[in-house]
């Protein structure tokens, strides 16, 4: 009994210890597998999401807050959509995203937290490809981190179709970001393969 | 577990005039507490998150003008088109004009195919080449490019699909 207790609660104690509450994500995204094995980094982090209806959203990590201004500085300048400092202040708040066409980038930033979860957005236009909203929102991003590092990132549902990731891709290019990451959930190797080979080859050398 | 000290009366019988000091257990009961342990275990064994998202990097290639553009030797291409319904589509070179080298495949065959491919031709000259569809998914998208790691492709490149193999794939009934 005591021995049991004893390991429960090592175990109790090495759970509570690891684990890592995920930020409530209004977004919810299943993201793929894939073999990569890089971790993903939390800082400088300007982040496309896709939805399973391939909707876009475009955010910046938390840390980055004068960027942020900078951005809904920038785009409220490129845009005129005529922001006030409080609509400002609610895109430089944490965990903000945005999934609105500019025309109604005022009112979305208006709402209020409580507001913001019931709002339906529709995601940042893209398909179009004269009209690719994202294009902006990236290059305002490109200009507030300019000289320093930006990590550009894409998070996508399983099932988003290809389309609105082309979409981001094209954005990308035109703004000659010739380098980004997709986040996905890891997975081995499959066994046999010439990535297994490598990978098995390399371990005993570390 | 639970013990309380209830043998006031009884006993073994002391003799007369000596009084029984009254001893009290020191043990408590351990029951809720464990009770407790267990259920936080359970509560942050389902909550905790193991496995930190990881990153892909992708970069992409500039759009060049047609003469820049490096001249591979057009048999050493293996194009892979993903269609959707998650089904898989590829030919070895240049497209033949009455579309007879125009195959289809599945995510579990392509890799063998990628393999083969990869044997059969100088690695100078292999590269491969990923036309996503439009209805194919963004799943579908990073398997082949993790396919693309899988093997150890090292030349590989993502670029539109064209109408000639839209209507082909349509035409195969998916």
């Amino acid at each position: 009994m005591t021995a049991m207790c004893d390991v429960a609660f090592l175990l109790l104690a090495f759970f509570i210890l690891t684990t890592k509450f995920k930020p409530s994500e209004a977004l919810s995204v299943t993201t793929p597998k894939s073999v990569s094995s890089e971790a993903v980094v939390a800082k400088d982090v300007v982040l496309v999401t896709m939805d399973k209806d391939g909707k876009l959203y475009f955010s910046v990590s938390d840390e980055n807050e004068s960027e942020k201004k900078e951005i809904i500085d920038l785009v409220d300048q490129w845009k005129a959509t005529g922001l006030t400092e409080q609509e400002k202040a609610a895109f430089v708040r944490p965990s903000s995203y945005v999934g609105v066409p500019f025309n109604k980038l005022k009112g979305y930033l208006g709402l209020s937290a409580e507001q913001i979860k019931a709002y339906k957005q529709e995601g940042v236009p893209i398909h179009d490809t004269a009209n690719n909203e994202m294009m902006i929102w990236i290059r305002a991003a490109a200009t507030a981190f300019e000289g320093q590092k930006m990590n550009f990132m894409v998070k996508g549902d399983n099932n988003a179709k290809f389309p609105s990731f082309k979409g981001v891709i094209d954005a990308l290019k035109k703004n000659d970001i010739l380098k980004f990451q997709m986040i996905t959930d890891p997975e081995n190797a499959p066994p046999g393969t010439e990535l297994h080979r490598i990978q098995t080859a390399r371990q005993p050398a570390e | 577990m639970a013990e309380m000290d209830t043998s006031s009366g009884g006993g073994h019988k002391k003799g007369p005039g000596v009084k029984k000091s009254k001893k009290l257990s020191t043990r408590v009961d351990l029951t809720p507490m464990v009770d407790l342990g267990f259920l936080l275990i359970t509560f942050f064994i389902f909550t905790t998150t193991m496995s930190q998202p990881t990153a892909m990097k992708l970069f992409l290639p500039k759009d060049v003008e047609e003469k820049d553009q490096n001249k591979l030797k057009a048999s050493g291409a293996l194009t892979i088109m993903l269609a959707k319904d998650n089904n898989v589509f590829y030919y070895e070179g240049e497209l033949a004009p009455d579309g007879s080298n125009f195959k289809s495949a599945n995510f579990k065959d392509i890799r063998n195919i990628i393999i083969n491919k990869k044997k059969t031709t100088d690695s100078k000259d292999f590269m491969v080449v990923i036309k996503p569809g439009p209805l194919s998914t963004y799943k579908n998208t990073v398997d082949i490019l993790d396919e693309m790691q899988i093997n150890d492709v090292k030349r590989y490149a993502m670029v539109d699909i064209s109408d000639v193999e839209l209507k082909l794939i349509s035409a195969s009934g998916s």
